[in-house]
């Protein structure tokens, strides 16, 4: 699949963002930071909004047509782009009334929820894809809910650490969301490493004898092999997943886990930026890798 | 009722007449314009809802070539109309045909992401969505002569190999098709239940070929020279052998 940078910007920021404040919210409701001030609240309250506002707004810039975009409330009952569309939009004023009323219980277990059930849901836009094998699976919503999560508690493990009112538990708790999105993220290469779905043979019907494309019947790019036809190179692959999984995973828990000296502001801010560029790479792997089905009858054997 | 096309890959000869009578009917037709781009430069691209592709089925000598056109199959499960969170995409309860509203398209391609077959390609110049109508703006105007309203692309196959009717009337040309020539559904495990069927090319006895007799007795042919003399007895062994049976 192309991977269009808008989708990967969305993706990546409003995870980070609905990661951020699910921590938030999760430190008002367990208590994870009891010297925080309700200005310090509100103000990584803010910065949470800011990264779902970017992404979001980032979303409608890969629509052909955006002036219908309020349309997209439409159909919630069968569509996880609509419900998306729905569940961020309800999101904005239970998260302004949430940081006005300085982190009510109850809109604290509302916001978190909230924040877990959006992520799903831009996960299952593309899981619920049966064209696409790479994404059709339960580990598509497992990573995109553990990456938010990971890049949201690095955000905020930095946060508390510059507003000083960090404990021991919040960096505990970053520790262990990263290392199971890392687990879940190698399950998950491992697992569409699998050959599966259909075939050139299934795709046209002749199943009992080799089918190979003579011609494609076009002489140039068109909206289907330009939007389904993106081809990356094997070694290009290996290596992008080395990286997401160095930079997002291994390095970000080497500073965080101490190994590198106790974990100070510094050591939050490089594990931060590090999670975040290694969910970027991570994103655009999600887009490379999935091969579309409609790409058998353009002449791959095999998705 | 639930209409669709039978095409029959016996007789279709990949002409692409069928792509362009479809792109003559619908670019002048309610879901006009398909737009192109650089329709006369180095690249030429646009908007197309028939595509015909060519391919080669098993190898020589038993090899056949293979001519697909492939348009909507206005599926019984179409995801593309169930993933769209507009509303644009829709099925129509009457008579099954899968149709694009433009007006309530944002062009966000998620349909085009959930379709197997390749059937919908958004028009860039747009901003929509746009697919195969079944010439919906065709086969109900009364004002055409009734063989005259049947989708563009059928009308126009020069080998009628594109045949169109109700898949829920067992009796008609379509039903009937399918059930005697063993009509089957392209990609079927997707599970989207594709209303269009195809019809395998018939069993028919292969045209005799020329064979190459070996020759046994000294001489010429690079393969027996290259043999050892091992292989050359046993070659020689083996069409007398063969030469058993012949008269």
């Amino acid at each position: 699949m192309h991977p269009a940078p808008s989708v990967i910007i969305f993706t990546v920021t409003a995870g980070a963002g609905y990661g951020l404040l699910f921590w938030l919210a999760l430190s008002r409701l367990a208590g994870l930071t009891p010297t925080i001030s309700n200005g310090q609240f509100i103000a990584v309250g803010i910065i949470g909004l800011i990264l779902v506002t970017v992404g979001l707004l980032s979303s409608t810039l890969h629509l052909a047509n955006p002036k219908n975009a309020w349309r997209s409330f439409m159909r919630f009952r069968t569509s996880w782009l609509s419900r998306e569309a729905v569940f961020a939009v309800l999101f904005y004023p239970l998260a302004l009334l949430w940081l006005l009323l300085s982190g009510n219980a109850f809109l604290s277990l509302l916001v978190a929820a909230l924040c877990i059930v959006i992520l799903v849901c831009t996960a299952m836009i593309y899981a619920s894809l049966k064209t696409i094998r790479q994404w059709n699976n339960a580990l598509t919503p497992v990573n995109f809910v553990l990456l938010g999560l990971s890049a949201g508690a690095a955000l905020f493990t930095l946060i508390t650490l510059i507003q000083g009112v960090y404990t021991p538990r919040v960096l505990a708790l970053t520790i262990a969301v990263i290392a199971a999105a890392a687990f879940s993220k190698l399950l998950y290469f491992s697992w569409i490493g699998q050959p599966a779905g259909p075939t050139i043979n299934t795709a046209l019907g002749f199943t009992r004898a080799t089918v190979q494309l003579l011609d494609v019947g076009h002489s140039s790019d068109t909206f289907l092999t330009k939007e389904f036809g993106y081809e990356v190179a094997r070694a290009k692959i290996i290596w992008a997943r080395v990286i997401a999984i160095v930079v997002g995973f291994v390095l970000p828990l080497v500073f965080l886990t101490g190994l590198l000296g106790t974990p100070g502001i510094a050591h939050a801010a490089l594990a931060s930026l590090m999670v975040l560029a290694g969910v970027f790479v991570e994103r655009w792997l999600f887009f490379a890798e999935a091969r579309h089905v409609v790409t058998l009858y353009h002449g791959q054997q095999r998705t | 009722m639930k209409l669709g096309l039978v095409i029959d890959l016996d007789t279709c000869v990949g002409c692409h007449a069928c792509a362009v009578a479809c792109k003559q009917w619908n670019t002048s037709g309610t879901t006009g314009p398909l737009s192109d781009y650089e329709p006369y430069g180095k690249e030429p691209s646009g908007v197309w809802f028939n595509r015909i592709r060519h391919y080669e089925v098993d190898e020589y000598p038993h090899n056949k070539t293979i001519n697909t056109p492939m348009s909507c199959m206005h599926c019984d499960d179409a995801a593309c109309v169930t993933v769209c969170p507009t509303g644009a995409s829709y099925k129509r309860e009457e008579d099954g045909i899968v149709l694009v509203d433009q007006s309530k398209c944002m062009g966000c391609n998620l349909c085009a992401w959930a379709c197997p077959y390749g059937a919908r390609e958004l028009d860039q110049e747009q901003g929509v969505m746009k697919k195969c109508t079944l010439c919906v703006d065709r086969i109900y105007d009364v004002n055409l002569p009734k063989e005259d309203r049947q989708p563009a692309c059928v009308l126009t196959c020069p080998t009628s190999a594109r045949f169109f009717g109700d898949f829920d009337d067992p009796n008609s040309e379509v039903s009937t098709l399918v059930r005697e020539r063993g009509g089957y559904a392209m990609m079927p495990e997707v599970g989207y239940n594709p209303v269009n069927k195809y019809l395998p090319p018939r069993e028919r006895p292969t045209a005799p070929q020329a064979t190459k007799t070996a020759e046994t007795n000294g001489s010429a042919d690079a393969s027996t020279k290259t043999q050892s003399l091992l292989g050359k007895w046993l070659q020689k062994q083996k069409s007398a052998f063969d030469s058993l049976g012949e008269r």
